[in-house]
């Protein structure tokens, strides 16, 4: 099945510094794809460039079986957009804004008026509709952003730093809307440098450096790989022999902290059945067993060459 | 529904249009530059002691109220939505970039042709006849359509700071309107301001008005009409390909 967005050496220049870098990736259809890098690494380029925004300089982008640069306004009637900045109207009120909404997406009246009474309520702006948007927060303004974005039912969303500089509220509300979207079908194209939302929410996440895409993999996958060597933390309900331990199949070095032993493997999944093979032969129950993998974090850290800087 | 059919994106722009009425008519530099400006200029002139007829000068001043207020909106748009961001909204929906700028054009015009009426309704109130109502019209739907896409030609630069466009506007409407034979009658220009009056597309429409109100012409009526579409065709499809190519610069 060919992705929902399938960028092809996807190049943007600004003068002499080329902001994309012949990216190329695939989302697939139902899926939340995570878009991470440092400022300035090239994610809301890309992102203008696969939303037809901005021209790209280079390669090629489908978006929903559309070509963007051949077919733009087939494509964007399939897709909503959440920009990195709140770009409402701020001269109208939040009805108008969804109305005029309506009108651009080719929505009958009826449908963007239930349409419109559904989000604001979903999303607690329903009783201030009518005031205008000059005067609302930026948790608002951003509430209102995506229901602009989510009007017309989108098959594909595109949000850039979504939750950016929002109350804990707002944050909530928003991320609870983006799992519901996704349980129904929803594909989420999301900029982030949360990388805690990313990991909670994506089902994989795409790491750009300097315009480069330098990882692309599920977020287990991604905090597994950065290193060859696995650590597990293991306590057993008895005291037993460090050496017993470090001659076991998988397994390269174990050292006791307080009551649990640090084992140290190079790979996690044969180290892990000949600890409980163990614990079995020798009438142990085990207590804890954790899988100590970095943090994804670690993970962006490392990929995008940010940790030999700090 | 096909969004890209021309009758979708021409939809759309009314949406567009009416989203401009709403928010740009009563911005102050449109107030300004639409209506209070071709006013003073009127006065000062009025008042200056020339011995015009009244019939030359409220011709006049309709077409100078005509190139003010549809020049007025469409320049500003562009700069203001790219300084609030708006337009990336608009860009991520859509519409084409021509169904955007005919958006605005629409709005553009319609406060042209609304305060221009009010402008006819004094001149009739104070007396002067209307003799050709059709050719008055025409004359201003055509005018009105062309001095939008002028207005929209002028806000081709990719700036978002608006005062910067309005500087640029005024600094080519302001000659225009004292080559055009409003408030010097063509028969009275020299040589050299007759060859830059008929570069002007105001000429050809303040010799309209003053066809419709009086009579009396300096180009024969097909020319002016002629004219004014010529100017009309060629100023839309600059205004339509200089956005393309520029309006990403915004973003």
């Amino acid at each position: 099945m060919p992705g929902v967005i399938e960028a092809a050496d996807l190049t943007k220049v600004f003068g002499a510094i080329t902001a994309v870098d012949r990216v190329s990736f695939e989302v697939r259809e139902g899926e939340i794809f995570g878009f991470l890098g440092p400022n300035g690494a090239g994610k809301t380029t890309t992102t203008r460039m696969l939303t037809g925004v901005i021209p790209m300089d280079g390669g090629s982008a489908r978006v929903l079986g559309h070509d963007i640069r051949r077919e733009p306004v087939q494509a964007k009637q399939r897709f909503g957009v959440v920009p990195e900045t709140s770009n409402a109207y701020v001269d109208l009120t939040a009805w108008q804004n969804l109305m005029l909404m309506g009108e651009l997406y080719g929505l009958d009246r009826n449908r963007a008026n239930e349409r419109s009474r559904d989000l604001l309520e979903t999303l607690g702006l329903y009783e201030r509709r009518d005031q205008k948007v000059q005067g609302y927060s930026k948790g608002m303004r951003q509430r209102l952003i995506l229901a602009l974005a989510l009007l017309h039912e989108p098959e594909l969303l595109f949000l850039d730093e979504p939750t950016s500089g929002l109350d804990v509220q707002s944050t909530q509300m928003i991320l609870v809307l983006l799992r519901a979207l996704n349980a129904d079908g929803t594909t989420i194209f999301l900029t982030t440098h949360n990388m805690e939302e990313a990991n909670r929410l994506c089902d994989r996440i795409g790491i750009i450096r300097s315009g480069r895409i330098v990882a692309i993999d599920a977020p287990e996958k991604l905090k597994t790989a950065i290193d060859r060597v696995h650590r597990i933390e293991v306590s057993f309900d008895r005291e037993i022999a460090g050496d017993l331990l470090s001659g076991l199949a998988g397994i390269t070095g174990a050292g006791r902290t307080g009551d649990k032993w640090q084992i140290t493997a190079e790979d996690q999944d044969t180290a892990i059945r000949s600890l409980v093979s163990f614990s079995r032969q020798e009438g142990l129950a085990i207590l804890t067993l954790n899988t100590l993998a970095p943090s994804l974090d670690e993970v962006f850290l490392r990929l995008t060459g940010e940790e030999e800087r700090l | 529904m096909n969004p890209a059919g021309t009758s979708e994106q021409i939809r759309r722009a009314w949406a567009i249009a009416k989203k401009d009425i709403r928010i740009y008519y009563l911005k102050g530099p449109v107030l300004i530059f639409g209506i209070f400006m071709p006013v003073f200029l009127f006065l000062a002139f009025f008042m200056g002691g020339r011995q015009l007829p009244l019939a030359f000068l409220l011709s006049g001043l309709m077409g100078m109220t005509l190139f003010f207020t549809s020049t007025a909106v469409s320049p500003a748009i562009f700069p203001w939505e790219g300084q609030a961001k708006t337009l990336e909204r608009l860009a991520a929906c859509p519409v084409a970039i021509e169904t955007i700028v005919l958006g605005d054009m629409i709005a553009s015009i319609l406060f042209g042709i609304g305060v221009t009426a009010v402008t006819l309704l004094i001149a009739l109130a104070l007396g002067l006849g209307l003799l050709h109502g059709i050719v008055l019209g025409s004359a201003v739907l055509l005018a009105a359509v062309c001095f939008s896409a002028l207005g929209m030609l002028i806000a081709v630069p990719p700036t978002n700071v608006p005062s910067n466009i309005m500087m640029l506007s005024s600094l080519l409407k302001f000659p225009l309107v004292f080559i055009s034979g409003i408030f010097v009658p063509l028969e009275q220009m020299p040589a050299w301001g007759l060859y830059l009056a008929v570069c002007s597309p105001l000429t050809y429409f303040t010799d309209l008005v003053r066809y419709s109100f009086t009579g009396a012409h300096y180009f024969p009526v097909a020319v002016d009409i002629a004219a004014l579409a010529l100017f009309t065709l060629v100023f839309t499809a600059a205004t339509m390909h200089l956005h393309r190519r520029t309006m990403p610069r915004r973003m």
